[in-house]
């Protein structure tokens, strides 16, 4: 498998929110709106990135029977570290996505690609596959979030369309969210089917 | 193994202390400058500021009394309320000496985006109904400020009564805090009151969200 498929394949046919449907807490939690849900999607995708780097790195040094604590170690240090850089560079980010950041560390997609993907494969491979899931969680959630702030709040990235008195409120809230991921996910897998 | 785990956990925790020893200056310093813009947006020019802090129903609160010179020009309160509709709202809220409303600034909230969050809008009603005018001659429940719907005249934001009532509490707290640290005396006076609409807002509240109060 060439790097370019490894990393579309985490776009399209292993896309984490609308095929695996992993990671839904933050993909519910995060998408009021499409900065939101763009934010929390790039920060997911710089641990997973560097994750899987130095998993695949390290991976031949770890006793099977301690993999998953050394992994979550792995992951749970680069997360800290994410946060701590956020809080200090992009405050206003951090502050709108509050708890979910450090949240991240328990993200099945994360430590299922570790398990799944950079335990198995070399560095390079495993660089390609965190750019590959990461875009596609970075992307599904930004869609998400896009849709729901439209017809939520009638606004786009934060840009108002003029028209938020008439959109129905209820796609910000929580119901709005399960209706928009599903159907979004039908779309998605309909589109990806031919 | 013990010893790979070990060494892991060390090189992990290094890495983290490190990062950390970068990081700290500068969220210091991004929360220093946040506070500063915060409170050049609700005082009057100011040249330094004295911190107070109180602590009025077992939650924080902080009092920066601005100074120009020798005069008093304002008092900015860092208030806040557990009685959002998610989570903690933060307000600071900036007083003149006369005790007239000067301007109000959400610092952390993380209500409903499109109902509660317009509680930062520029010139939102719940703002419009307090901005400039003296709170000891609002229509007051209790002594305290309340919205319309609990029989005070602070409008609502609409389909956000939870969201405005928080707001309102936080003001609340913030106007008991100035008023306590400008004549120097406890602030008690109101207690009794701050119970009474804690539990009205708790009951209105499964309600509220069930009948779309909210939306």
């Amino acid at each position: 498998m060439n790097k370019l498929q490894i990393a579309l394949n985490g776009i399209l046919k292993s896309n984490p929110v609308f095929v695996l449907v992993l990671g839904m807490c933050p993909t519910l939690g995060t998408t009021t709106s499409a900065s939101n849900g763009m934010g929390m999607g790039l920060a997911t995708m710089a641990v997973l990135i560097m994750s899987n780097l130095v998993i695949s790195l390290i991976k031949n040094l770890i006793p099977d029977k301690v993999r998953i604590p050394a992994f979550i170690v792995v992951i749970a240090s680069f997360v800290t570290i994410i946060q701590m850089l956020m809080e200090a560079f992009v405050p206003a980010l951090y502050a709108s996505l509050g708890v979910f950041i450090p949240l991240i560390v328990v993200n099945c997609i994360i430590l299922g690609r570790a398990e799944a993907f950079a335990s198995k494969n070399s560095p390079i491979d495993s660089i390609f596959d965190g750019i590959g899931i990461g875009l596609g969680f970075t992307l599904a959630l930004t869609a998400i979030g896009a849709v729901r702030e439209i017809l939520g709040s009638g606004a786009i990235f934060g840009m108002s369309l003029g028209v938020a008195d008439y959109m129905p409120l209820v796609f910000v809230l929580a119901p709005g969210g399960f209706l928009t991921l599903g159907y979004l996910m039908v779309l998605f897998n309909k589109l990806a089917k031919k | 193994m013990v010893a790979v785990l070990f060494t892991i956990t060390l090189i992990a925790s290094a890495g983290v202390g490190a990062v950390n020893m970068i990081t700290v200056e500068p969220i210091a310093a991004a929360k220093a400058a946040a506070t500063q813009q915060a409170l050049g947006e609700v005082l009057p020019a100011f040249e330094a500021t004295v911190i107070e802090e109180l602590t009025i129903d077992e939650m924080p609160i902080k009092v920066y009394t601005a100074k120009q010179g020798e005069e008093v020009v304002g008092y900015a309160v860092e208030s806040m309320t557990k009685k959002g509709f998610s989570g903690v709202v933060k307000l600071m809220v900036g007083f003149l000496p006369d005790g007239t409303v000067n301007n109000v600034n959400v610092l952390q909230q993380a209500e409903t985006p499109g109902l509660g969050t317009k509680m930062c809008d520029e010139g939102n009603p719940l703002l419009g109904s307090i901005q400039h005018q003296k709170l000891e001659e609002k229509k007051l429940v209790d002594g305290k400020l309340a919205v319309t719907k609990d029989g005070g005249d602070v409008d609502a934001l609409t389909a956000a009564t939870i969201s405005s009532r928080a707001y309102v509490d936080a003001v609340n707290r913030a106007w008991m805090a100035m008023k306590s640290v400008a004549t120097g005396s406890e602030p008690t006076d109101v207690a009794s009151g701050a119970t009474a609409v804690a539990e009205n807002a708790e009951q209105t509240e499964p309600a509220a969200q069930e009948g779309g109060q909210n939306e």
